[in-house]
């Protein structure tokens, strides 16, 4: 289940998206997740729709995968789709059993809601599957600079994300081997009752606590001993380059903002 | 995980009997699948094909679920840094989850607390301390005396004494061969010191890339230098020094135990001969 859920991985590939600035597209998603509820009729999100697949396409990441990072979104999708088809009263009625009716605008309803789920989750997870966790927050530390002018630790808060990711692989590593040093001494995480349970996992947390603040620790000391001194005037290996290919995929955005303005009944 | 990208062959062809009583030194480079070949001695990694029998239990590929926990109590497995372990109030609580898991009862499981803390050359004090409050040293030692509290019969010891420093090295090492000895356990020592394993194991078994390399005596294996270079390592410096020793002199000696100690004596007898 945990291998499924690709939000947050990245897919190795060289293709347009991949080589796209990743401020550019931060803003992109960001800016999508917005134009996705303009979107109310069959043109609409038809247009989304076809928008998102040629993205999907220039991204080189292979469907089968993207398919396999969906599968647990799915049954929220389904039954969103669900909900809708049952509960709007809309339009004609098509049919009715006992207490479950279903109209026609229900069905439209529960199909644009769930596109639009979809789309959402799409490309949210093209961008995390294009774009380093690194360049992520490289990106997000820049668009949010402004924010410094009021007092607001932008430098701080990019650099926790990029060691809370840095250290995901570590800490799952350390939960197998302390996982398995408790149960070759006999515990048992996978059986008896809840209670039972969640009490066995006390032997697994309190050293995986115990190290991780001690892994912090030196990871500052070691931060201080080689100079850090936060992000003032701090210069970077892998500076951020904004091309013509990101005004470029901007401008297509806007115009299909406007196209689903202009098309939006 | 089989059938994806990420599938990788760890170990292959391996055929290793170890006696009962045996001490056996595992020897191998880094990632050659030694930490990976011992979790397969108490279930906690399953063979995707092949056996594994440990006494009366067997694990099967492919086999039915079964309970571990009689194969876990019989072999206890003490980790690389041990001490990474520890998570009770107490160190005299912590010593107790094994056996405590293996329904022992509390007063039991405190006797046995008290005298496997001895075992480890730690004072009584010891026990009502948090094991946060320890050195790196005693925290390890107390670790250990986690495992031993479990009282198994088959003591697997993955490099028990990477780390510590070389006092603590041969005293910790000396702990686990007395206890083989007076126990009468087997032991199998995952190491990459050839010293150590020289010292102690009455058998050594190299793994390399996921296979067993070679197995057999100390003397034996220690004879094939050109085939152990291949794997990345080297025959003991005592071995090297005599080899160095026979051809420089015309002699023949050779060593039975491969301690310094052997050595030193050998060499000024030796020289004593000569002298006469």
């Amino acid at each position: 289940m945990l291998q499924n859920v690709i939000i947050g991985q990245y897919y190795p590939a060289s293709s347009p998206l991949h080589r796209m600035d990743s401020r550019s597209k931060l803003i992109a998603a960001f800016f999508y997740l917005f134009i996705v509820f303009l979107a109310n009729s069959w043109v609409t999100y038809g247009l989304l729709v076809a928008f998102t697949a040629v993205t999907i396409t220039l991204s080189k990441v292979p469907l089968r995968f993207l398919y396999k990072g969906l599968k647990p979104i799915l049954i929220l999708v389904v039954f969103t789709m669900l909900l809708h088809v049952f509960l709007t009263k809309e339009g004609e009625l098509l049919y009715k059993a006992g207490f479950l009716e279903i109209y026609e605008g229900g069905i439209i309803q529960g199909v644009f809601i769930a596109m639009r789920l979809l789309l959402l989750v799409l490309m949210t997870s093209l961008l995390t599957l294009t774009t380093t966790p690194i360049d992520i927050t490289d990106g997000l530390e820049h668009l949010l600079g402004p924010l410094k002018k009021w007092k607001l630790p932008v430098h701080e808060f990019a650099l926790m994300m990029s060691i809370s990711l840095r250290f995901i692989p570590t800490l799952l590593q350390e939960t197998e081997k302390i996982m398995k040093a408790q149960m070759a001494r006999g515990a048992d995480f996978t059986s008896g009752p809840i209670k039972e349970r969640a009490k066995a996992f006390v032997p697994l947390l309190v050293p995986l606590f115990v190290s991780s603040f001690k892994r912090a620790e030196e990871l500052a000391l070691a931060m201080e001993a080689r100079g850090y001194r936060g992000g003032e005037g701090r210069t970077r290996l892998r500076a951020l380059e904004w091309h013509k290919r990101d005004t470029f995929a901007l401008l297509l955005l806007l115009l299909l903002t406007a196209s689903l303005l202009l098309l939006r009944s | 995980m089989q059938g994806t990208p990420f599938e990788r062959r760890a170990l292959h062809d391996i055929t290793l009997d170890i006696g009962d009583g045996t001490f056996l030194a595992l020897i191998g480079h880094t990632g050659s699948g030694k930490s990976t070949l011992i979790q397969h001695f108490n279930g906690l990694l399953k063979p995707s094909d092949g056996s594994i029998k440990m006494g009366s239990t067997e694990l099967k590929a492919g086999g039915k679920k079964q309970d571990l926990k009689p194969l876990r109590k019989k072999a206890g497995i003490v980790f690389q840094y041990p001490e990474h372990q520890l998570f009770e109030e107490t160190v005299e609580k912590d010593i107790m989850f094994g056996p405590r898991n293996f329904g022992v009862s509390e007063e039991e499981a405190k006797k046995t607390a008290s005298k496997v803390i001895e075992m480890v050359g730690l004072p009584q004090s010891v026990l009502t301390k948090s094991p946060f409050d320890l050195s790196g040293g005693q925290m390890r030692r107390v670790a250990i005396a986690g495992v031993l509290a479990m009282n198994p019969e088959v003591l697997i010891l993955d490099e028990p004494t990477a780390g510590l420093d070389p006092s603590g090295r041969v005293e910790i090492m000396e702990l686990f061969y007395n206890l083989h000895e007076k126990n009468k356990l087997t032991t199998i020592l995952v190491t990459h010191s050839m010293e150590d394993a020289s010292k102690y194991a009455d058998e050594i078994a190299v793994m390399h890339k996921g296979e067993l390399y070679l197995h057999g005596k100390p003397s034996d294996i220690f004879n094939q230098r050109e085939l152990l270079n291949q794997a990345g390592l080297d025959v003991p410096e005592t071995v090297q020094f005599l080899n160095k020793w026979n051809e420089v002199s015309g002699q023949n000696l050779s060593l039975s135990s491969f301690t310094i100690e052997e050595l030193a004596k050998l060499v000024s007898l030796s020289l004593k001969k000569r002298g006469n």
